[in-house]
């Protein structure tokens, strides 16, 4: 291709046509080596599973707006052709199974891909000055084993699970005795195969990303000067690489445990449950912070490029992420403080825990601090990043809180700790996802969306999500347990007002699919950047959207200030 | 893709993305490593309750009593009875010995395996069997009965453990589990 175009800054919409080497039609999508559509491919990838995941979450919201058993007899029913004392409870096993599904989903099939899929692929070879990752056919790969993963996952949802009901209802935790004895129906097995697969899918993910940004930065960009963006990315591909694994090697014991009778798990066999709790969290704490991590590079550009400043701290902003990946490994046990550790062990795993506040705290301040001072615009990408910031704040206090194991005595399995991780995911990590969608929108698509319905978009949802989630705190510290389908009257006020707040979400998820829609329609041209000085990262110097192939000559990176 | 840039990054690429998967290879590789380690980890701490083996008890007796339970859980697929053992009273530091009582009640003969452990779980490295049953299959013939004899003494170093100033009283508990053979 050096021949087509030797200009770094490609411009015009035209571009596609005058390479003779682009793909088109559904060649284009399915043998995929370029990473622009492959990320594209991911974002429409991560909507899908989010309109399933979503979806499924509305009918435990429905069915808990009041106590007693409202609707899932009647999904059962059916579903199954089942009535009666039957349909009642194949319907309590479809609630199990519904919770199960929606966190599955949304972790593994909307947030990950969103990020690490859509996002990184995307826009970090562009932050470094890259023409494409590092292995653009490991990239496709990666990409198409994800639809793969997810049609598993759903078809476990029709298989036998427990014994004479369907799918898999043990929570995404799989924590044996349930999901080895409790559910000997092939469902738990479609679930460990979606896994893998799925962990195939971002351990490949991950290497192609790590590559690119060790080995494929333009000439100047030295590590030091890389975007936050690309540092989020590099971060968050060393902690899938460390911990996919482990929980591969886990849901293998499992998948050995329950079919070739090896006993891991099981005491009988001299082996221990609390091991798979062991091995599933020492991947299920950095996964967190795999979610969020991308998000939180994300919202440093955003709120450096709406204020018109570079990121203050840029960093301590990297190293704090570096230093929230590492000690994110070493605190796992604070989701087990209830398995019997020694007191000592608590003690540590409560002081580690707490340390991580030190890191985070570090990168809520810089953004603050790039804010201070700044001339502020409220465009809609930094309503986004700023309700992110809020949003997260609350989630990590309670984090803070959760993180001593007396405190946690009381709230362990409570609606405090659901409160606590969709305050840092749903909301957290799902609106650092809407900001990035906002803020390259333009870029990934060449058209501006309407202000108007961005801002009714993020308002809506804004009330909506604290709405849901801000009550289950008061629901929690009341004592009401996560995971069931009833509850005692007593918990009923604040489980309404949780359920209207679904709703009014719904309602935004709504005005987000109008809003696109009327984007694609209007085709208001954004420009090469729309968001004028502020944005200095190299996405910005394409066009929009970028040529199919970017910087067959590779830009020189000699500002000091390239982040 | 014939038209990758024509740098020099194609053979570092390689090298770069071979070693990373040779860091995903370790890290499965140590989460099978895990499953002997924990068990290494169990039995050299005692965690989660782990006794302890011991020979003699080479430490002595001190004044602070300590009452010893113990408790019995039986698989449903084990036609056995088993009577656990009277509670034990005595100073810390004395070799006790006590027994627990098997019937097989069925009419062939079954064969059965024990695993056990000890709360509160901060006492299990405390906690010394000489002799037990501990993991060894037995097979009762029909109708047969057994004493199963358990010789333990607990260990006089449990009174410098601060966690455990309180407690007066530790259950040794078994799980009788029908063994594999026997196709449960």
């Amino acid at each position: 291709m050096s021949e087509a175009h030797l200009e770094a800054h490609a411009t015009g919409h035209d571009h596609v046509t005058h390479d003779h080497h682009t793909p088109t039609g559904w060649r284009r999508w399915l043998f995929s080596t370029n990473h622009k559509d492959i990320g594209i491919m991911y974002l429409v990838f991560a909507i899908i599973a989010g309109i399933v995941g979503g979806l499924l979450s509305g009918f435990m919201r429905m069915e808990l707006q009041e106590p007693g058993i409202q609707i899932f007899h009647g999904l059962a029913s059916m579903v199954y052709g089942l009535d009666g004392a039957a349909s009642l409870d194949a319907g309590k096993q479809m609630f199990n199974v519904f919770t199960t599904a929606h966190a599955l989903i949304m972790v593994f099939f909307m947030v990950m891909p969103a990020t690490m899929g859509g996002f990184a692929n995307y826009f970090a070879p562009l932050m470094i000055g890259a023409p494409d990752t590092a292995f653009p056919r490991i990239n496709n790969i990666a990409f198409w084993l994800l639809p793969v993963a997810f049609i598993l996952l759903l078809m476990s949802l029709f298989f036998e699970g427990a014994p004479g009901s369907t799918g898999f209802g043990g929570g995404w935790t799989v924590y044996p005795p349930l999901s080895t004895m409790g559910h000997p129906g092939p469902a738990m097995d479609f679930a460990i195969l979606s896994l893998h697969v799925a962990g195939v899918s971002s351990i490949l993910g991950a290497i192609n990303l790590i590559t690119t940004i060790l080995n494929m930065r333009a000439p100047g960009m030295t590590i030091h000067k890389m975007p936050l963006f690309a540092w989020s990315v590099l971060v968050t591909g060393f902690l899938l690489l460390l911990a996919l694994p482990v929980l591969a090697g886990a849901i293998t014991m499992l998948l050995t445990d329950r079919n070739f009778g090896t006993q891991f798990f099981a005491p009988e066999g001299g082996g221990d449950p609390i091991l798979f709790q062991h091995l599933f969290w020492f991947f299920g704490h950095p996964e967190v912070y795999i979610m969020i991590l991308p998000g939180f590079g994300i919202v440093s550009h955003i709120v450096a490029t709406f204020s018109r400043k570079p990121v203050f701290g840029y960093m301590a902003m990297a190293y704090a992420m570096v230093a929230i990946g590492f000690v994110g490994f070493v605190v796992w046990a604070h989701h087990m403080y209830t398995t019997g550790l020694s007191l000592d062990v608590q003690r540590y795993f409560v002081a580690a825990t707490m340390v991580i506040a030190v890191p985070t705290g570090v990168k809520i301040f810089s953004w603050i601090a790039t804010m201070w001072g700044g001339s502020i615009t409220f465009r809609i990408p930094m309503l986004w990043a700023i309700g992110f910031i809020f949003l997260f704040t609350v989630g990590g206090v309670t984090g803070v809180v959760l993180a001593n194991a007396a405190a946690d005595r009381a709230l362990h399995d409570t609606y405090y700790v659901v409160a606590h991780f969709h305050y840092v995911l749903s909301l957290g990590a799902v609106f650092s996802i809407f900001a990035g969608w906002y803020y390259w929108y333009p870029k990934m698509f060449g058209y501006m969306y309407s202000e108007f319905l961005g801002k009714l978009h993020f308002w809506t949802m804004f009330i909506g999500v604290n709405l849901i989630f801000f009550p289950q705190h008061f629901l929690g510290l009341a004592g009401m347990p996560r995971r069931y389908i009833d509850y005692p009257d007593a918990f009923t006020l604040w489980n309404r007002v949780s359920s209207i707040g679904y709703y009014v979400t719904f309602v935004a998820m709504v005005i987000f699919f109008y809003a696109t829609w009327e984007a694609s329609r209007k085709k208001r041209p954004a420009g090469d950047n729309p968001w004028g000085d502020g944005a200095t990262t190299l996405e910005w110097t394409l066009s929009s959207p970028p040529p199919f192939h970017q910087f067959s000559t590779l830009p020189k990176i000699d500002s000091k200030n390239a982040h | 893709m014939h038209s990758a840039p024509a740098a020099p990054a194609g053979k570092n690429n390689r090298r770069v993305g071979v070693a990373l998967g040779g860091v995903v290879v370790g890290m499965v590789g140590l989460a099978f490593a895990s499953v002997p380690l924990y068990q290494l980890f169990c039995q050299v701490t005692g965690y989660g309750g782990t006794t302890q083996t011991a020979e003699t008890n080479p430490k002595g007796v001190i004044a602070r009593e300590m009452k010893v339970s113990f408790d019995v859980n039986m698989d449903r697929a084990l036609p056995w009875t088993v009577k656990a053992a009277a509670p034990v009273t005595d100073r810390i530091g004395q070799v006790d010995t006590v027994n627990y009582i098997a019937t097989n009640h069925s009419d062939k003969p079954t064969t059965g395996q024990a695993i056990f452990n000890v709360t509160p779980e901060q006492a299990g490295i405390y906690f010394n069997k000489i002799e037990c049953f501990c993991f060894t299959e037995q097979t009762l013939q029909p109708g047969e009965t057994v004493e199963m004899p358990i010789v333990f003494f607990v260990d006089p170093d449990l009174a410098d453990n601060p966690e455990l100033n309180t407690i007066k009283e530790i259950t040794l508990s078994y799980t009788f589990y029908a063994s594999d053979s026997e196709g449960s």
